[in-house]
């Protein structure tokens, strides 16, 4: 499970196409939320290219880990990311938001193979997962060869939704439940600490009874290393906190919380794709 | 009547609660189906979905006094193939978690059961907080949602059974007290079937379309207005969504009028459902018994039923209203 140099250059490469993909799919479809999507590159790469268990041509493969989006409106990095591992067409990502397309505005999962939620309305993504990881244990007690991946924004972390969630897996110790906060400290009103603050945020966590471990959520080895580390965690649900930066790897997007639910103009979408091209030789 | 209590007019006709109905037939659906399982928010003993927990603990999820977390966790488990039954006070499920209803569940198109109790005025002394009166309206404007009321315990237990074999969203209408037991073991249950419960002696003219436990009102009424020349038939809509239309479009047919009655705001419920139809396909004149745009209150069952206007006085008046 461990990463080599090779491996992550070749990770590093991906997630920077896949930015390329976010940004061509939300120039063509006019709206949609830049920010989550792009800071979520790294973490979606890693799933989907390193730790899932998971078959692009079989969505439905039985063995499969589940992952459950629950900030839906980050669905641009969900929806580049299957492309890019081969669940559908790349020149599908062109009719993100548009009439009759497979890729909703927020997921729908009758609308696409290999969503396991449809999601959009916050807070509700972690309960989901907690009911999907109780039902399997009623049927496999309580395995270590299936893991649920859930991930959340930290804006819906105000959600009373959430945190009903997040008690009831502590109550149930839920270890094969491994939930991912993009704490990117934004939200479409503001940083999270303006509008409703979420720190300590950590021993919220730590005080449900749940494994915390915080990392940077752009380091391909950190990530890697926290999924390893929580995989052998018994007894506790695991959250990873990982520390993003909202918009990464477009200037003039990063850290700026007015680009959380809009699309690049045409203009903006060609000079980001110029700098993300740069980057990779 | 045939194939109803034969006791259904004695003054000391045997009573109970659907909600106890519920209980015995969700214990009985897992029985059969081991992917039955049941969530609760800590109302296992007022819902009696305690005789089910007793018998599989490990098919039982406690999610403590958080219905929004109910609807969802149960949305999670029937994606991985499981028939949840989640149940609670209908003022809070689906009440309070009405949009985890809509999204995890009807948008999603899994296969949970929402089983909200103590509906309507006649929950009595708990009050107009405890007392839901617009479950109906709210869930029947839900795509794919099934909306099941049932009159009485024996049918509350079909209805629990037949919901468990259908695949897909059912809300089951329940309520707190015990009523008097309408029907038999061998009356038939078909979800989306309407059923004439009453026929008059005396020439046809009114029909009465009742929901939930106030059908025996209804079918009171009926009788006490037959014996005075005035025939009245009673259908028991014990399926408000999808409707029998044909049952419904043909009562109207044969009578002049229709008396709806249910223990529920008059707005967006059962008779709403009804006017919807007949107004597109068979324009009839109504006459709709339900709370009229206000709160409940605590009293006794019978004290509210009278004050809103859902006792059988109320019942007769409206059949005479349409005759006049």
């Amino acid at each position: 499970m461990n990463l080599d140099d090779k491996k992550i250059k070749e990770l590093e490469k991906t997630a920077n196409d896949i930015r390329i993909s976010i940004i061509e799919s939300l120039v063509e479809a006019s709206s949609g939320h830049t920010a989550g999507s792009l800071g979520m590159a790294d973490i979606f790469t890693a799933l989907y290219f390193h730790i899932l268990k998971h078959n692009p041509k079989k969505p439905d493969w039985k063995d499969r880990d589940y992952l459950i989006l629950s900030n839906g409106h980050i669905c641009p990095v969900l929806y580049a990311t299957m492309a890019h591992s081969g669940y559908f067409p790349k020149k599908d990502l062109m009719t993100l938001r548009k009439l009759g397309s497979s890729l909703q505005g927020h997921p729908h999962k009758e609308w696409l193979k290999g969503l396991e939620t449809s999601s959009g309305p916050l807070g509700c993504g972690l309960s989901q997962a907690v009911g999907m990881a109780l039902a399997s244990r009623i049927d496999e007690g309580n395995s270590t060869d299936r893991f649920f991946y859930c991930l959340m924004s930290d804006g819906e972390l105000q959600e009373g939704n959430t945190w009903e969630g997040i008690m009831l897996a502590g109550k149930e110790k839920i270890s094969n439940l491994i939930a991912i906060v993009d704490r990117n400290n934004i939200q479409i009103e503001g940083t999270t600490e303006d509008v409703m603050p979420l720190e300590p945020l950590d021993e919220k966590f730590h005080s449900f009874n749940w494994h915390v471990i915080e990392i940077d959520g752009h380091n391909f080895e950190s990530i890697v290393n926290a999924v390893n580390e929580a995989k052998v965690i018994t007894e506790k649900p695991i959250v990873i906190i990982a520390y993003t930066v909202p918009g990464k790897g477009v200037k003039e997007f990063e850290r700026d919380y007015h680009w959380h639910g809009k699309a690049p103009t045409k203009e903006q979408g060609k000079r980001a794709i110029k700098e993300l091209k740069s980057k990779i030789k | 009547m045939k194939n109803l209590n034969p006791k259904i007019f004695d003054k000391d006709i045997e009573k109970s609660s659907t909600r106890k109905g519920y209980g015995e037939g969700l214990l009985e659906a897992g029985r059969k189906n081991k992917n039955v399982v049941a969530l609760c928010a800590d109302l296992t003993h007022s819902t009696y979905t305690h005789f089910f927990a007793d018998e599989f603990p490990e098919r039982f999820i406690q999610v403590g006094v958080a219905e929004q977390n109910l609807a969802t966790v149960g949305s999670g488990m029937a994606t991985m193939g499981k028939i949840p039954f989640i149940s609670s006070y209908a003022m809070f499920s689906p009440g309070r978690n009405w949009e985890q209803i809509r999204t995890t569940i009807a948008f999603n198109n899994v296969n949970v059961k929402i089983v909200g109790s103590h509906a309507g005025v006649s929950v009595g002394s708990d009050g107009g907080t405890h007392q839901a009166i617009e479950d109906i309206a709210l869930m029947r404007v839900i795509p794919r949602m099934i909306v099941l009321s049932p009159c009485d315990a024996i049918e509350a237990k079909k209805a629990t059974i037949e919901a468990s074999k259908i695949k897909g969203p059912v809300y089951l209408r329940l309520a707190r007290n015990d009523t008097p037991i309408i029907t038999t073991e061998k009356t038939p249950f078909e979800i989306g079937k309407a059923q004439t419960v009453f026929e008059p002696k005396s020439k046809l003219q009114i029909g009465i379309i009742a929901t939930g436990p106030l059908l025996y009102g209804a079918i009171i009424s009926a009788k006490e207005l037959d014996e005075k020349g005035i025939g009245v038939k009673v259908l028991n809509l014990a399926t408000i969504k999808p409707l029998d239309e044909k049952a419904i479009i043909s009562l109207a047919k044969e009578t002049k009028g229709i008396v709806t009655v249910e223990d529920h705001q008059k707005i967006g419920g059962m008779g709403s459902a009804v006017a919807e139809l007949l107004s597109q396909k068979y324009p009839t004149k109504i006459e709709f018994i339900g709370v009229d745009n206000k709160f409940g209150q605590s009293g006794t069952p019978e004290e509210l039923l009278k004050l809103y206007g859902l006792d059988t006085n109320s019942i007769k008046k409206a059949v005479k209203n349409l005759l006049k």
